[in-house]
């Protein structure tokens, strides 16, 4: 039991630090001043919430720490979904990617903070507030991305077909994933998802073939990248302290 | 009433202290200097993200990451206000933006320094940031009412920001000998580009005696640069390090520190576009600004498209 939670702990952890860290990109290179804010300001709320869950995982492991699960464990161990690792690619790619994790880490807190565990429950209570301002701002962006100019449309088009292969995996349920059953948070999110496409002018793909792994360590090509930068300081200096 | 009459009122204002707000008559080279100033203020801002931010994805743990997110994320803020501030004297953050890019308009110089190592988040919070508030202090006593109330939200900030650069070194000073030697080089390369931050000297400014007739400036560069240089050569100590000066002393008679030369060539090569980052920074900046293009345009369609449809329901 105790390496379930644990292993649950690392994968909310890894989803929300490496969606941070791609978000964190865009700080200084947005597309206009107050989303540039708006985006580090995600980055900023889901670094936070990675924070709460690695120091709960460090609890139950013992003798770690925040920084220790963050920065000393490589690729395969990582855990995040597929989804949050993919590159930024244009502001609609990001805010897609965006959009379609936070509507299902809303759906996923609302769960957890009447779950079992405690301290899961505290942290996806406390955190659900900033994933509903990141639902909104998210899908308001959706909306008006894929309702603005024929240019922006047909990036939005070309930003479902990158991510909607990476959505499936959210649903399918991993060994230690028994907090949440999150494959009955598919009809819900897939309805909140049409809502927001059908106002956007844009469809939801049919019979997409899903990649699925990253919650099992196994990783698009993109992870080791992410993991050489994030872990740079850490791994040239051992044992030092910032 | 004839235009001389204006100026000796305006005058009168400056001189009993009476702010100037934006629908007040100004003259003319009083709007401009503002506007120059507060935009390259804004300006500094933006582009003083882009060193920072490039360390925000190494930061070395996750503390320090988030506190330098939010660190560069103020900057953003105090972009924003400075803009608005500018803007209320007539032109608009699309024109300012214009200028930087093509050059027309200046941004601090010490922003094309490249961040090396982690030490220089730290060295930049501490010098460049602590040589920024003396002079914000000073602005948020600054003759234009919207640009000194916007110093005053913005100088909190910044203070914040300086004691977090000096607990970074202070951290390092007491680390490993990699970090030690890491946080005494970054404190000499930072350290000179620091002092030029507050600009030529007074005999060679051009700008400096009308600004301070104006109370646009109410201390002079060298006073500021002094003032730094009295306040820096002191906190030093704490951390164990050096300033990289050998003329730097006390003089007992004076109370302040004697410093060595300031390499003004370098100052000039890097205002005139020849520092080590000058193209990059403004690359990056433009780039930005044109791969967010589609962006802009499709939020106003977007917003065009609303408005019909309210006016038609």
């Amino acid at each position: 039991m105790n390496s379930q939670l644990i292993n649950y702990t690392l994968h909310l952890a890894d989803t929300t630090l490496i969606l941070s860290q791609r978000n964190s990109e865009w700080c200084g290179h947005g597309p206009v001043l107050e989303q540039d804010i708006a985006i580090t300001n995600i980055s900023l709320d889901l670094l936070g919430q990675s924070r709460n869950f690695y120091q709960y995982a460090a609890q139950l492991i013992g003798d770690t720490d925040e920084n220790k699960l963050a920065y000393l464990r490589k690729e395969r161990e990582f855990k995040n979904l597929l989804l949050v690792e993919q590159a930024n690619g244009d502001w609609g790619q990001t805010i897609l990617r965006q959009y379609l994790f936070s509507q299902f880490q809303y759906l996923l807190f609302e769960q957890l903070q009447n779950g079992n565990d405690e301290q899961l429950a505290a942290i996806a209570a406390k955190s659900i507030k900033e994933t509903a301002y990141h639902v909104r701002w998210s899908s308001e962006w959706v909306i008006r991305l894929g309702d603005g100019t024929e240019e922006s449309r047909s990036r939005m088009i070309n930003a479902v077909d990158e991510l909607w292969r990476y959505t499936g995996e959210m649903f399918l349920p991993a060994e230690y994933e028994t907090l949440v059953d999150v494959s009955l948070l598919e009809k819900k999110w897939l309805d909140k998802v049409k809502e927001i496409f059908n106002e956007a002018t844009l469809t939801v793909p049919e019979n997409t073939f899903m990649q699925s792994g990253g919650k099992e360590g196994r990783h698009t090509e993109q992870l080791g990248f992410i993991l050489t930068e994030l872990q740079y300081m850490q791994r040239t200096y051992p044992g030092a302290e910032w | 009433m004839p235009v001389q009459d204006f100026e000796q009122l305006f005058q009168q204002k400056i001189d009993a202290e009476d702010k100037i707000e934006p629908k007040d008559w100004m003259p003319e080279a009083y709007r401009k200097t503002n506007i120059r100033q507060i935009s390259q203020h804004a300006h500094s801002e933006i582009v003083g993200m882009l060193p920072e931010g490039n360390w925000i994805s190494r930061a070395p743990s996750l503390k320090r990451k988030a506190i330098l997110i939010a660190k560069v994320q103020d900057e953003a803020g105090h972009g924003l206000y400075l803009y608005s501030a500018a803007e209320t004297l007539g032109m608009s953050r699309d024109e300012m933006i214009n200028d930087l890019h093509s050059g027309k308009a200046k941004y601090s110089s010490i922003f094309n320094y490249p961040s090396l190592t982690w030490a220089d988040m730290g060295a930049i919070g501490w010098l460049v940031d602590g040589a920024a508030i003396l002079n914000q202090v000073m602005l948020c006593r600054t003759s234009y009412g919207p640009y000194a109330r916007a110093m005053v939200r913005i100088c909190k900030e910044e203070s914040f920001h300086q004691r977090q650069g000096f607990e970074t070194l202070l951290v390092l000073s007491r680390g490993t000998d990699e970090q030690k030697a890491m946080c005494q080089d970054s404190i000499n390369r930072w350290w000179w580009p620091s002092l030029m931050m507050f600009g030529p000297k007074d005999s060679e400014s051009t700008n400096s005696d009308q600004s301070m007739k104006w109370k646009i400036k109410r201390k002079t560069n060298d006073e500021l640069r002094q003032n730094f240089i009295d306040m820096i050569a002191e906190q030093i100590k704490v951390l164990g390090m050096t300033l990289p000066d050998e003329k730097l002393k006390w003089n007992e008679e004076k109370k302040h520190y004697d410093f060595g030369e300031i390499n003004w060539d370098e100052f000039w090569a890097v205002v005139k576009g020849n520092g080590p980052c000058n193209k990059q920074r403004l690359a990056a900046r433009r780039k930005a600004h044109e791969e967010g293009q589609w962006v802009r345009e499709a939020a106003m369609a977007f917003a065009e498209k609303r408005k019909l449809k309210t006016k038609a329901a």
